[in-house]
């Protein structure tokens, strides 16, 4: 059976990458703080021994539309392409490429289905920056076979908070009963308060640094009954209009399970939105 | 009223360079050509099938054509691709860093909580 080697949640800023390689004038004066954080914070996946990453992030309106929207869906193909024309514009995210793991993708997709998560599947999938941003954090050399997994944070409506929580309790238990002997890292990215195209974007901060501290909090102590208890789909318009990319920490922490404390907690206040990385080592898989 | 035809109009405009320019430098004519061309257009689909009933409303179809991102969130268009495609087209007109994001957020200072719904 496989092994759970790490229970990995991030954020995911897309302008990480651009920061940590400018130099001179145009590199800012929190990118060496940042860099030091990320170093450490990849030492968390590095010491696991990963075979195999499953990835859980949410499509930015690219490859996924209005007209045709899943809101769970897990890649299936035996690569992926990554990044889009508007990231690299935006963000001057570089182009990449990825092995898939489609035997663990396949497990996951039969798996998921049979446990009542009518999951959506996709043979070719050019994945955005909430996948290739924790790549380029933590595991830079794109080395390992990936499962991506897609939810919808973005496009109303949405499922419950709930139902992402326990899609992650149920990702974690189809990942560890897949039959083969490999050590598998379970990787999700979101967002805490975050504002994007509405009025209390870009500040100092993030929008809501009193959520953050408490989803901070939520998350590092594995506290998903307080999560459940406080967030609902109306209520995470509030600290910041994009804050439901939080449902992709409560799905990790679904991952991690009720009332298991993270053995690695960071965070970075930044302009725009807090920086924040956790990392679970479930009992019997640590290196 | 139609979100998704503004957010059609964002999205699909936003992943075309060529359309990027073409609608940072002529915005009545590119929203007039897109509404008689491209509105009805099922994305995946080559061979002519299109939709017959997708049509901006006068609202929507100048607030596109003046390139008004305040009224676009009033209209409820999903901010992530008025944000992306408005960064795209005018952030180069701003010598400081964040300087169009910024101005962006200040001439949303009079939205409150709730912002209008993008539920589409």
């Amino acid at each position: 059976m496989a092994t759970i080697a790490a229970v990995i949640a991030s954020t995911h800023h897309p302008f990480y990458y651009r920061a940590s390689t400018s130099t001179g004038a145009d590199r800012p004066p929190f990118a060496d703080e940042w860099v030091a954080k990320i170093t450490s914070f990849r030492e968390t996946l590095t010491r696991a021994n990963p075979d195999v990453l499953v990835l859980v992030g949410s499509d930015h309106f690219h490859q996924l539309w209005l007209d045709n929207m899943p809101q769970f869906l897990v890649g299936k193909a035996p690569f992926y392409d990554a990044n889009w024309y508007n990231e690299e514009r935006e963000f001057g995210l570089p182009k990449m490429f990825f092995k898939g793991a489609e035997d663990l993708s396949a497990h996951v997709l039969r798996s998921g289905l049979d446990a009542g998560f009518d999951l959506a599947f996709s043979n070719e999938l050019r994945i955005d920056h909430s996948v290739t941003c924790p790549m380029i954090t933590l595991r830079p050399e794109c080395d390992l076979p990936i499962v991506p997994i897609y939810t919808n944070i973005f496009a109303p409506p949405l499922p419950q908070p709930k139902r992402y929580v326990q899609l992650g309790q149920a990702i974690r238990e189809i990942v560890a009963s897949w039959p083969e002997n490999l050590r598998v890292a379970i990787i999700g990215t979101g967002h805490l308060s975050l504002e994007l195209g509405g009025p209390r974007q870009f500040g100092p901060h993030g929008p809501d640094p009193e959520f953050d501290r408490k989803a901070v909090d939520w998350i590092a102590s594995g506290d998903i009954e307080k999560a459940l208890g406080e967030v609902s789909l109306e209520s995470l318009w509030e600290p910041g209009n994009a804050t439901h990319g939080f449902l992709d920490f409560m799905l990790m922490m679904g991952v991690a399970g009720a009332g298991e404390k993270a053995d690695y907690v960071d965070t970075l206040d930044l302009f725009h939105t807090m920086e924040a990385y956790f990392t679970w080592y479930p009992k019997g898989g640590q290196a | 009223m139609s979100k998704y035809l503004l957010n059609k109009f964002l999205y699909t405009v936003d992943r075309d360079p060529e359309l990027v320019e073409r609608y940072r430098e002529d915005p009545k004519g590119t929203v007039e050509w897109w509404e008689a061309e491209r509105a009805n257009v099922i994305l995946n689909v080559l061979t002519g099938e299109k939709s017959s009933w997708l049509k901006l409303d006068d609202v929507e179809r100048e607030a596109l054509a003046t390139h008004d991102y305040p009224k676009l969130f009033e209209l409820g268009a999903h901010p992530f691709l008025t944000l992306t495609l408005f960064i795209a087209m005018f952030e180069r007109d701003h010598a400081e860093p964040l300087g169009f994001q910024l101005e962006y957020a200040r001439r949303l200072g009079h939205f409150e909580l709730p912002y209008p719904d993008i539920s589409t």
